[in-house]
């Protein structure tokens, strides 16, 4: 047993990789990890490393791959890293969708006829209108990422567009409706989408207010609590300085748990702001086709 | 309405997993999802048996979607259906409130939870008692291959396992934790299986209770044939599709008043509900 409020990683499901580093094209306000073209906070992961990591990953027995920065395109090798990890397993990519080229778009597609796997888009808008998604992620950032999201479908993608919510949680329904509308006019006639909410961290912190003091997970609140909503629970991420406990506290020195994958199956003590809102709001960074409620288990013997 | 029980299932052992057991040169039949179709469970029980099947399993999630709840506990019943239990059981059973599908759409909920209600009305109390206790996993050792039998994945009940979402080291893994050669489960209402190391196999045996996605009205089950049952092999896995009466279904769907989509999706064999937590591959497969 670990003292609380410590979580025990209950099985390595997702591998994530931090692929692009710190590096982004654009510089949203909202970042959480405060992404801009001259971070290099943390670096690009090559191929090579990331074929190491995936042929390390089988003894963990990983489920599903999952690649961030930054902006992952901007990583020149990002291209031929999702095709040998379509080898390996379903692989999810995180990006802006802002700077594809249509012949990363064409191999791309023909590595996902290839696989068994699935190979999902997760394209960053945030809000159904330039004027709620410019300020926060740039000036021309919508138009940008919506001629994205119709490349995409172009290649037969359907890319799962996710939006941090910058709105009250009870207009989410009417956001959404909206932002379906906008997609059907844009040609993505069966959009899928989902909200994030906040995290209080890197730029975020600046733009509105950071965590308070009592924002933090409590011994007594994970009485009762479903730890496997965590994602720190059943993911690790690469990032070019060795394993971290999950993709949102890589600025915490904390966080980075070793060098191997065996290192970081180490337990995590929940003592950060942003796992107040992970403990509020769940699974917050994998797809919806993973989620699942725990439910308890019985054998007849 | 009057909610009567048949007496078979008053006994309460019957339609329940024995465990361990030990079964030599056999073929057996595994059902999965029923989804209230009692009309495809009653025409799988006479398919499976027409091709020798001896043993008979389900694989749980008798409730949901299709009409009158209760009917498909006779066919349990008269033709000694082992089952072990789904989400849709363990809810139903211990009077939870939602499917436990864990969707987030407002949408999906909404057709989850008009068909959780109308199953959780119109199942009466003795089979709400029965489903709450079935064990969530089955183990059979036939001809020394050991066998695992669950709902969505050994670990977890309600665990979605997709064949483009699932790596094969993950399932080796699985397989290596709980010490089985063959794992059957169900749960995503689509049929697959993965070769994996040492000769074992993932099987996903398919659903009883909607077609596939596929613009077909046709459902899946599957056969396990071991020893002299299957020459090619230690063992032999065969899916099979099951027509049935369809468009009686569906009729009856209107008459209690089920949502359009349902029937929709039993006429056409395409999924208009629940789609969100479809992976590309398998959405793509779709119309909608
Ligand atoms: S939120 Fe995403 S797109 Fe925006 S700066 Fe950060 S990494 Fe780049
Ligand atoms: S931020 Fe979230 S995922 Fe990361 S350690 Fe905290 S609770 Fe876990």
């Amino acid at each position: 047993m670990v003292d609380c409020p410590t979580v025990e990683l209950q099985a390595l499901d997702e591998l994530w990789f931090q692929v692009a580093g710190t590096r982004c094209n654009l510089k949203c306000t909202h970042c959480f990890i405060s992404c801009s073209p001259h971070n290099d906070s943390f670096g690009y992961l090559g191929l090579e490393e990331v074929e190491r990591r995936l042929k390390e990953s089988i003894e963990h027995g990983v489920k599903e791959y999952y690649f961030t920065g930054g902006e992952p395109f901007l990583n020149r090798e990002m291209v031929p890293i999702l095709e040998l990890t379509l080898q390996y397993g379903p692989a999810t990519v995180l990006t802006n969708a802002t700077v594809f080229k249509t012949d990363w778009l064409e191999r791309l597609r023909d590595a996902e006829a290839a696989s068994i796997y699935s190979l999902e888009f997760r394209v960053s808008i945030d809000g159904p209108t330039p004027e709620i998604n410019d300020p926060i992620r740039g000036e021309n950032t919508f138009e940008r990422a919506m001629r994205g999201v119709q490349m995409l479908v172009e290649y037969g993608f359907m890319p799962i567009i996710t939006m941090t919510r910058t709105w009250e949680l009870e207009e989410d329904q009417d956001v959404l409706g909206r932002f379906r509308q906008v997609l059907h006019e844009y040609g993505y006639t069966r959009p899928r989408l989902k909200v994030l909410p906040r995290l209080q961290i890197g730029a975020e912190a600046t733009r509105t207010e950071g965590y308070g003091v009592h924002d933090r997970v409590t011994c007594e609140m994970m009485d009762d609590y479903d730890a496997g909503q965590l994602i720190c629970t059943h993911s690790r991420i690469v990032t070019d300085r060795g394993v971290a406990v999950c993709p949102i506290l890589l600025e915490a020195p904390d966080a980075h748990l070793g060098q191997s994958l065996s290192d970081a199956r180490t337990p995590f003590a929940l003592s950060h702001g942003a796992c107040y809102t992970c403990y509020q709001y769940g699974a917050i960074c994998t797809n919806t086709s993973v989620n699942q409620i725990e439910q308890s288990r019985s054998t007849i013997t | 309405m009057l909610l009567v029980c048949g007496d078979g299932l008053n006994d309460r052992n019957i339609g329940r997993l024995n465990l361990s057991n030990l079964i030599n040169t056999m073929q057996l039949a595994f059902f999965g999802g029923v989804y209230n179709n009692y009309l495809a469970l009653d025409a799988a029980v006479r398919d499976a048996r027409g091709r020798g099947a001896e043993k008979l399993y389900c694989l749980g999630d008798l409730g949901a979607f299709g009409p009158h709840p209760d009917r498909v506990f006779d066919v349990i019943h008269d033709a000694g259906v082992e089952c072990i239990q789904g989400n849709y059981d363990n809810g139903i059973g211990n009077g939870m409130d939602n499917c436990q599908c864990g969707y987030t759409d407002p949408r999906d909920n909404h057709f989850a939870q008009i068909s959780y209600d109308y199953t959780y009305e119109n199942t009466s109390q003795c089979h709400r008692d029965w489903m709450k206790e079935l064990p969530t996993e089955g183990r059979l050792e036939l001809d020394g291959l050991s066998v695992l039998l669950c709902h969505g994945s050994p670990r977890k009940t309600n665990e979605f396992l997709w064949q483009s979402t699932t790596s094969t080291h993950f399932l080796n893994k699985l397989a290596d934790d709980f010490e089985s050669e063959l794992i059957f489960g169900t749960h995503t209402g689509i049929h697959w299986e993965r070769e994996l190391s040492r000769n074992r196999r993932f099987v996903n045996v398919g659903v009883l209770g909607r077609p596939e996605n596929d613009g077909r009205t046709n459902v899946w089950y599957t056969l396990l044939r071991t020893g002299d049952d299957a020459p090619s092999g230690p063992y032999e896995i065969e899916f099979v599709p099951l027509v049935y009466d369809h468009e009686r279904l569906a009729r009856e769907m209107a008459g209690e008043k089920l949502p359009e989509e349902f029937i929709e999706t039993i006429m056409s064999g395409w999924w208009s509900t629940c789609l969100e937590v479809l992976p590309s591959k398998e959405r793509r497969a779709g119309i909608y």
